[in-house]
């Protein structure tokens, strides 16, 4: 563990002239994307392509009729009008559940539904047309004979005998739940000086990608094969399950990802739109594009949190916390989401709360129910901004009913950094994690004990400003035991192939997806660093199942760790082949030979020995003056999954500094800082924009993010004026600092960075809202913190 | 979200265009900077037999000032208004709440005209007008009218405007010596729709203001004059009295419970923008909560 330099006095190794790793370098496809250049689905067309609209549901719950099509297939252009049960004959339904997460069940989900609705924007019909606005004018004229039913609208009430069972096949509305009992928690509890408790409630949001969901399917009955032009994250996963669901093989399906306007989670998971598109290519023999328009995304791209926990903590007089217990309810829709399941945050909650912290006693509950809303999944940082709220929440309650400062009581009960490894009592292993030093690096950055001296000052003239700390861990690295383990044909192993072709440049595919994060560049980075050639010399392809190895692709804070390993791991194969064939050509030791900045050298003195590309001139069109029996591999493949822990686990912890305005209720944020761990960093520009973005979303969630359904089980604020995503004007400075604490499982030393700024930064700000409301006795537990909450809180209204 | 076929036409002059409205029937819209129009189109929650364009109809652009008034165009751009030092110089009001008026992109193509003809309760506009006393002039197929603003907001998304009449200007009475101007709002975020709102000038005399127009936006189907508050506001100021005329905003106004915020809360945000702008008003410190 060293903390990241901020200055780099003298050379170090990583000074030679093509060591990219650590180096802040402008990512290779950054002028492509500046100049408008990108290839994103939205704009692909294809000769004979046509556009599906769907018709969906307008109610939360209801039973389908009858739909009459006769006079909206008459309209110009229209290609077909398709409903539910004539898919279904292409297409198989599917369930969203994993053999480990036990007891959990869900429905069969159709790509249309087949005979009843059950949530408000489902699909009921596929209108395919020649244009977008020919499918939109006809669906208008699709008749539906619907019977609204009861909707479940409320997850209190899930559960309850009067409530009408959505499924009832399943004989309930609980999807899945989990019991933790570690420890002696009643002891504890019954042993505290004293028990703090709150129920902390979650709004529902949603990811607000950019670029919507889009997919262009083209069923080639020439070739038999199906090619899907998709914004996913995940490539391999979706060329599984379009084979399984379309009756086809594999090696059928061609899943090609290019360019991707932000994913966010948002895009890694199976969308019945999605399968209906590419049902419907292989059923019309013909191209047909899928793009969800920004309604559509806000009613059926997967919401996320939706959570009510409650919890306790017990805590002694010294500040010792001896106990957490929470138990936690979440809606999730009326189905688990395929195939990843909609339990998984949940089931995260109950592994993270109390995750920063030595207290040995634990209990958990944590219950899935389905409810008629859009249905909720893995959105960036699953369950930990639920689990850090609630433990944060509890750990600055604690601190105040001992009159303990809140950076005080973290300090007491963080675990201490030269403890590792060792192991939560929710059974998560930690290799190598340093709270302390993180909180110590940021106490120093943010001038702690000044800002409360500010404070204190402002206060007396009726200014109310707040500080708020909230540490936190991030599941980062998922090796099988995420998806793997409980049947899901999702890879948890990433694959990069490296070659030098005929003129020396280098040619590279790996299995990570890129969606903005960088991947692209930090496979450029890794490759180039490893060879000892130009970035400029490495080009790199993503994100097609025909071009590139087998592998996972990029979610979970798992592309620079694995994919990243394996593009070291294949750079040095590739150099180690490299420098075999310059020492058959050398006559040398190929000890003693290097490659630097594309040229073959002697090891020892630097001096130029022949450049690659007259090497790969010599190896491609005059091998046969090698000598016999030796034979060049200027191409190199390596797989990596992390094998020593199930997951990499990053630590960090973030502060907020606000002000509540007491007479409007309205919060300006003043100040936000970061210190992470994520290991080795890559390029540090783009760690701390993904620290940043990922703060910005959880500042959204915080604030103004939320999906408001009514009673009925209706969005109501669909639209990007009525929905509030985070906006510059709003955000404040966000300053990052790194502590490095490497992982030893892989050379490469890397762990995720993607959803750290995600996980704390809501919990910050309500720890930062409490602080301030303090003098008043207010507290609130929250979000999105609305001037409106602040106001009742403070009985203004 | 594409709009429902329409047809086109350009308008070269007004006159021809309110032939064009007229040969519409009740079919027809204008395009002005269609900021609010093309998303309730590309929405379908409207849909119109013909769309006239009026945005190449220049003398339906600029800012000038005759004699003690202002007459802006109704094509103008709020980008134009904003940067206008005859608006900054005569309609102080005006320039502060364009400002607020959503973001940079949406300002250069949004019209004044367009923004008053469309009489959206939470936007900026109508309330400055009622504030400053505006007058706005009309043209149908029977000539030109002038109406009051106070005439012209009839409620939600409702004016005075007939379906074959253009907004074609807006006359304002320029600053007069010795009047100040008051604008603020409350928004979840820089550019939003305002949760609450408040447009005032008046005129401080000592430790009284004469002459208050307070008229509140975003609170109710219309913008919302207040005129028992702003005749307490008459007498000199005191704490008593300050609180009257926040207690007399119930009378005045009829907030609406909406995702924004409940009418008790639009009321209570009513009366803490009052008591700003009495404050800056009469030049006083802020008060403290």
């Amino acid at each position: 563990m060293t903390d990241a330099p901020t200055t780099r006095p003298g050379l170090s190794e990583l000074d030679r002239p093509n060591s990219y790793i650590g180096r802040a370098v402008p990512r290779p496809n950054l002028k492509r994307l500046m100049q408008g250049r990108g290839q994103y689905v939205s704009d692909m067309s294809l000769p004979r392509m046509a556009h599906v609209v769907f018709l969906r549901s307008p109610y939360a719950h209801a039973r389908i009729l009858g739909i009459d099509s006769a006079e909206a297939a008459a309209m110009p252009g229209v290609i077909a009008i398709v409903t539910g049960p004539e898919l279904a004959k292409v297409c198989t339904p599917w369930v969203g559940v994993l053999s480990h997460l036990k007891g959990l069940k869900s429905a069969p989900q159709y790509p249309i539904a087949v005979d009843r609705a059950c949530w408000q924007g489902e699909a009921v019909a596929a209108i395919v047309a020649t244009s977008r606005a020919a499918a939109e004018d006809a669906a208008e004229r699709v008749m539906v004979d619907y019977e609204e039913l009861e909707p479940v609208a409320d997850m209190r009430t899930a559960l309850d005998a009067a409530t009408p069972v959505i499924h009832p096949e399943l004989g309930d509305n609980l999807a899945f739940e989990r019991n933790l009992d570690a420890g002696a928690v009643d002891a504890a509890f019954a042993e505290a000086d004293h028990v703090v408790e709150a129920e902390f409630v979650f709004g529902r949001h949603t990811g607000v990608t950019l670029e919507p969901r889009s997919i262009l399917a083209d069923w080639n009955p020439g070739d038999e094969r199906l090619t899907v032009y998709q914004g996913t994250q995940a490539p391999h996963m979706m060329q599984n399950i379009f084979a399984k669901h379309l009756a086809l093989d594999e090696s059928q399906v061609r899943v090609v990802c290019k360019d991707v306007g932000g994913s966010f989670g948002i895009k890694v998971h199976v969308y019945a739109d999605d399968m209906a598109t590419a049902a419907l290519s292989k059923l019309l023999r013909r191209p047909v594009k899928f793009v969800a328009d920004r309604l559509e995304s806000f009613n059926t791209d997967i919401h996320a949190r939706d959570h009510r926990c409650k919890g306790r903590a017990a805590v002694k007089a010294d500040g010792t916390i001896t106990a957490f217990e929470i138990d936690d309810l979440t809606g999730i829709g009326p189905y688990s989401v395929y195939p990843r399941t909609s339990a998984i945050e949940a089931n995260q909650v109950v592994n993270l709360v109390g995750g920063p912290y030595t207290t040995p006693n634990y209990r958990a509950r944590a219950r899935v129910v389905f409810q008629n809303k859009n249905v909720t999944c893995q959105y960036r940082a699953v369950g930990h901004p639920i689990a850090c709220s609630v433990t944060e929440g509890l750990v600055d309650l604690a601190a105040a009913a001992i009159g303990m400062d809140p950076a005080d009581i973290r300090r007491r009960n963080l675990i201490a950094d030269d403890a590792y490894p060792c192991a939560s009592p929710s059974g998560l292993r930690f290799e190598a994690l340093s709270h302390h030093a993180a909180l110590d690096k940021l106490l120093a950055m943010m001038d702690y004990s000044a800002l409360r001296a500010e404070q204190a000052a402002l206060r007396a003239k009726g200014i109310h400003r707040g500080i708020g700390l909230a540490s936190f861990i991030e599941v980062t690295n998922p090796s099988p035991a995420f998806y793997g383990v409980g049947g899901a044909r999702i890879s948890s192993q990433d694959g990069v192939a490296v070659r030098m072709d005929a003129t020396g440049a280098i040619i590279c595919q790996t299995s990570i997806t890129e969606q903005g994060q960088g991947s692209e560049a930090l496979t450029a980075q890794i490759v180039a660093s490893m060879l000892g050639v130009p970035m400029s010399r490495v080009r790199v392809t993503l994100g097609d199942t025909d071009n590139t190895p087998y592998g996972g692709g990029t979610w979970a804070s798992r592309g620079a760790g694995i994919g990243g390993e394996a593009a070291l791991q294949a750079g040095k194969q590739l150099r180690r082949n490299i420098l075999a064939a310059a020492a058959s050509i050398l006559q040398a030791d190929p000890d003693t030979l290097d490659i630097r900045d594309g040229k073959i050298i002697d090891a020892a003195t630097g001096a130029e020995r022949v450049p690659l590309e007259e090497l790969a001139r010599i190896v491609y069109y005059r091998p046969d003056t090698l000598p016999p029996g030796f034979q060049a591999e200027m191409m190199a493949v390596r797989h990596f999954v992390p094998r020593d822990f199930p997951f990499a686990f990053t630590n960090g912890i973030q502060a907020s500094w606000l002000e509540v305005d007491t007479e409007t209720g309205f919060i300006t944020l003043l100040n936000h800082w970061v210190v992470e761990d994520c290991g080795t960093i890559i390029n540090p520009q783009l760690v701390d924009e993904q620290i940043r973005g990922g703060v910005v979303q959880g500042l959204g969630a915080a604030l103004f993010e939320h999906c408001r359904y009514d009673e009925r089980g209706q969005l109501t604020n669909a639209t990007m004026a009525d929905y509030l995503v985070p906006m510059a004007a709003e955000m404040p400075d966000i300053d990052v600092g790194h502590i490095v604490s490497p992982t030893k499982d892989g050379e490469l030393g890397a762990k995720g960075a993607g959803e750290a700024g995600t996980a704390g930064a809501a919990a910050c700000v309500a720890n930062a809202v409490n602080d301030a409301l303090s003098p008043f006795g207010a507290r609130i537990t929250e979000i999105p913190l609305t001037p409106e909450l602040i106001l009742t809180a403070l009985g203004r209204i | 979200m594409k709009a429902a076929a329409f047809n086109y036409a350009r308008a070269a002059s007004v006159d021809e265009a309110v032939q064009m409205l007229v040969r519409g029937g009740g079919g027809a819209k204008l395009l002005a900077g269609g900021q609010s129009l093309l998303p309730a189109l590309n929405l379908r929650l409207m849909s119109l037999d013909l769309l006239v364009d009026i945005t190449g109809i220049a003398a339906l652009r600029g800012i000038r000032v005759e004699g003690g008034t202002l007459k802006i165009g109704a094509m103008t751009r709020h980008a134009d208004l904003l940067t206008s030092p005859e608006i900054a110089a005569h309609a102080p009001l005006l320039a502060k709440a364009i400002a607020h008026v959503a973001h940079p992109a949406i300002r250069n193509r949004g019209t004044i005209g367009g923004n008053l003809a469309h009489a959206d309760p939470a936007s900026e506009l109508p309330a400055c007008m009622l504030a400053l006393g505006a007058t706005l002039v009309i043209q149908g197929p029977s000539g030109q009218r002038r109406v009051q603003a106070a005439d012209f907001f009839l409620g939600l998304y409702q004016t005075a405007l007939a379906p074959d009449e253009i907004l074609i200007a807006i006359e304002l009475p320029a600053l007069a010596s010795g009047e100040r101007a008051f604008f603020h709002e409350y928004a979840r975020r820089m550019g939003d729709y305002a949760i609450v709102g408040l447009a005032a000038q008046g005129k401080p005399a000592g430790d009284r203001i004469d002459a208050l127009r307070l008229v509140y936006f975003g609170v109710g189907e219309r913008a919302g004059s207040c005129p028992a508050a702003a005749r307490i506001l008459q007498q000199r100021h005191s704490p008593a009295i300050l609180a009257e005329a926040q207690a007399a905003l119930a009378a005045d106004l009829q907030p609406q419970n909406d995702h924004q915020a409940s009418a008790a809360m639009r009321l209570h945000l009513a009366r803490t923008l009052l008591a700003r702008c009495v404050n800056e008003l009469l030049g006083r410190a802020e008060a403290s909560a």
